[in-house]
């Protein structure tokens, strides 16, 4: 979903790789070839993968959060229902990427250690808070969105396992951008109260949104090794640009308004043409300094932490069965 | 104390009758029964089952992908295994 | 809108308790989402609430057919006060620790399993249908919550003593799913619900089974806690209406 990871520099010692390994693996990545867990690949391809695959994880448990902060409110039943089976499939979609990054030999446990310790970074968007009802109707129609525009091209990323859990995730959440669009559409077609309450939403999640897909690509230090992986199939502007001309007509049909007032349509192209991005608010929430940084990290430490007795419990109770099953055995020799 | 890791399954699932059980992903869960759940609530939430395996992680024997060529080239040669290698004339028909 | 008067008959009502009760544990069950000991369980959890929520719902719309008022689902959820509300007391206690809940849901689930089990005989043919779907799924949460408890009854000494805790906490509220008042009586006598008193047995072996692998005391036969079903509640519910409801109340009349 979120791979602003990609546009860090990786850390650790430097590695100097065979260069006759190093061209063959290149040349089983430009054949299109998958590269599975076992396979012999570069250190820096390996932590790159690592990175991102934890990073896109931890924003998708994250994630929950910020709409599970509406989960006791949704106003009708329907909504209560797809709310709750959208947040829970986000948490699929971060089990199956901490499985997919287990594969390159680094636990759960460890990617959590460095998501609650705070050295791991989740997609920023999650540090905004959800206000009204609309806000949910926002995450689903504009943070979904992105995160599909990033996500289809990582059905084809080179790793087999990530591009693996990309197919199901995609699969999955096709429904997590419609109904978050269906919940913008009641709200724009009913009080003038709620068309407000929308068109507000949408005013505090429009950049954010844009921030997504991380800095421009004059400023990404990573994209282009990424590319040349086939880590990443696409530049962030290309996939910013590819979701402005996707959900400015959409807002339109709702009726609402895009906060940019240099927003314009080129015809020459045939893209629309965005104003500035406010990057020193994305490098701020990145860095910590987000509304709900703390909220979110306290909220999955507590968690962590308050469920820490029961998987100790379900550890004891399995090492005892087992004990008990081997005295049984020995005792019936 | 640091916390004991939780055991990692690998989760293998049969979509339909008469179709042989596919690798979907892992679970971690602290025994089998567990394991089993967890499967079926993380994998099968679109009625993608009709039965479920769930195996220690730590219990699979992987080929090594530096054997590739010594286990799976040997095979490339053998022509003979496929019905085209034999010449059987028009007249006989489909055999 | 405002609060609607739901005009009850013995039909009505049994149907409402169902609903109600359904309504108010996917409820608190859906709090654990984002917040489970392990990313699993959230999983598991969720799955669990959402079952419950998907009984609740064809339950509430079958309560609409018999009012026969053009109501929705969602005014019987969203426009009743607590005082109207029928659900047993234990589905409406706050979520409490993962012991808690996991005490909850197994003798909710062993009472209920046995339940749908034999509704699906029901005279009311939505009833019927209802419980069909119900057992199956009860027949889960069951195994789910059953194997839970035997892993914290039997874990460490924290679990054990957490879990004996909740048990002794919610035991008294298992006397409401064999009460019998006479709007039950009606329903009973026109083969609309299973009598309670059948059920007890299924109950008990089912609750003694588990409890003695998870290593656990039967609680002593204590004071009962009852109310629920004619809309005594504790102190619990209405906060979790005024925040389940909070929408529906501030812009009245409005389509979400």
């Amino acid at each position: 979903m979120y791979t602003q990871a990609l546009n860090e520099r990786i850390d650790g010692p430097r590695v100097v790789e065979d260069p006759e390994k190093l061209a063959a693996f290149q040349a089983r990545i430009d054949a299109e070839e998958k590269i599975e867990p076992n396979d012999w690949m570069p250190e820096a391809y390996r932590r790159t993968l690592v990175r991102q695959i934890s990073q896109h994880a931890h924003s998708e448990v994250v994630g929950m959060l910020p709409e599970g902060n509406w989960l006791t409110r949704a106003p009708t039943l329907k909504r209560k229902a797809a709310l709750l089976a959208k947040i829970q499939d986000e948490g699929g979609h971060g089990l199956y990427l901490y499985a997919a990054a287990e594969t390159l030999g680094v636990s759960r446990e460890e990617l959590y250690e460095q998501l609650l310790s705070g050295k791991a970074k989740y997609s920023s968007i999650f540090n905004y808070p959800t206000l009204t009802w609309a806000d949910i109707g926002c995450i689903g129609w504009l943070v979904d969105g992105a995160a599909i525009m990033n996500q289809i091209p990582l059905c084809r990323t080179s790793y087999g396992p990530y591009a693996r859990a990309m197919i199901r995730i995609c699969k999955e959440e096709s429904f997590h951008q419609r109904q978050g669009y269906e919940i913008m559409l009641a709200l724009c077609r009913g009080t003038p109260e709620q068309k407000a309450m929308a068109q507000d939403a949408l005013n505090r999640w429009w950049w954010p949104a844009l921030m997504m897909f991380g800095p421009p690509d004059s400023e990404s230090v990573h994209t282009e090794q990424s590319m040349r992986w086939k880590i990443k199939r696409f530049t962030n502007d290309e996939l910013r640009q590819k979701f402005v001309d996707a959900t400015v007509p959409q807002a339109h049909y709702l009726g609402l308004t895009i906060p940019d007032p240099e927003l314009r349509y080129d015809e020459a192209t045939g893209h629309w043409r965005y104003g500035p991005i406010d990057w020193d608010e994305f490098k701020r929430v990145i860095a910590g300094f987000g509304p709900c940084n703390r909220e979110r990290l306290a909220a999955r430490r507590k968690a962590h932490e308050e469920g820490r007795w029961v998987r100790e419990a379900a550890i004891a109770h399995a090492e005892k069965r087992r004990m008990r099953e081997r005295a049984q055995r020995l005792a019936a020799e | 104390m640091a916390e004991q890791p939780m055991p990692l399954w690998e989760v293998f699932v049969r979509a339909r009758t008469g179709l042989a059980h596919r690798h979907v992903g892992s679970v971690h869960a602290p025994d089998a029964e567990m394991a089993l759940q967890a499967a079926r609530d993380t994998y099968t939430r679109r009625g993608e089952a009709i039965s479920i395996w769930v195996v220690p992680s730590s219990a699979i024997t992987a080929s090594d992908p530096a054997d590739k060529d010594s286990l799976f080239e040997p095979t490339a040669s053998k022509i003979y295994r496929h019905p085209s290698f034999y010449e059987i004339p028009e007249e006989v028909g489909h055999m | 809108m405002t609060t609607i008067r739901v005009e009850e008959t013995p039909h009505l009502t049994a149907i409402l308790r169902l609903a109600d009760t359904a309504l108010v544990l996917s409820h608190r069950l859906s709090e654990w989402c984002g917040h489970a000991p392990m990313l699993e369980e959230d999983l598991a959890l969720a799955n669990i609430a959402l079952d419950l929520l998907g009984q609740a719902r064809l339950l509430y719309q079958h309560a609409a057919e018999l009012e026969g008022k053009g109501r929705t689902e969602d005014d019987y959820a969203y426009l009743r006060d607590a005082p109207q509300f029928r659900n047993y007391l234990i589905a409406e206690l706050p979520r409490g620790d993962f012991a808690f809940t996991i005490v909850r849901q197994t003798l909710f689930s062993a009472y209920f399993h046995p339940f749908w089990r034999r509704a699906a005989n029901s005279t009311d043919r939505t009833l019927a249908a209802v419980a069909a779907k119900a057992e199956k799924e009860l027949a889960y949460h069951l195994r789910h919550a059953g194997a839970w408890l035997v892993r914290l009854g039997d874990g460490t000494e924290e679990s054990h003593r957490r879990t004996r805790e909740a048990l002794d906490a919610l035991w008294p509220y298992t006397g409401e799913f064999f009460e019998v008042d006479a709007v039950s009586r009606a329903m009973i006598e026109a083969g609309v619900l299973p009598d309670p008193e059948a059920l007890r047995p299924n109950f008990e072996e089912t609750v003694d089974r588990l409890l003695r692998e998870a290593g656990l005391p039967r609680p002593p036969a204590v004071w009962m806690q009852s109310g629920g079903l004619r809309g005594v509640h504790t102190e619990h519910l209405g906060h979790m209406l005024a925040v389940m409801q909070h929408l529906q109340r501030a812009y009245p009349g409005a389509r979400w």
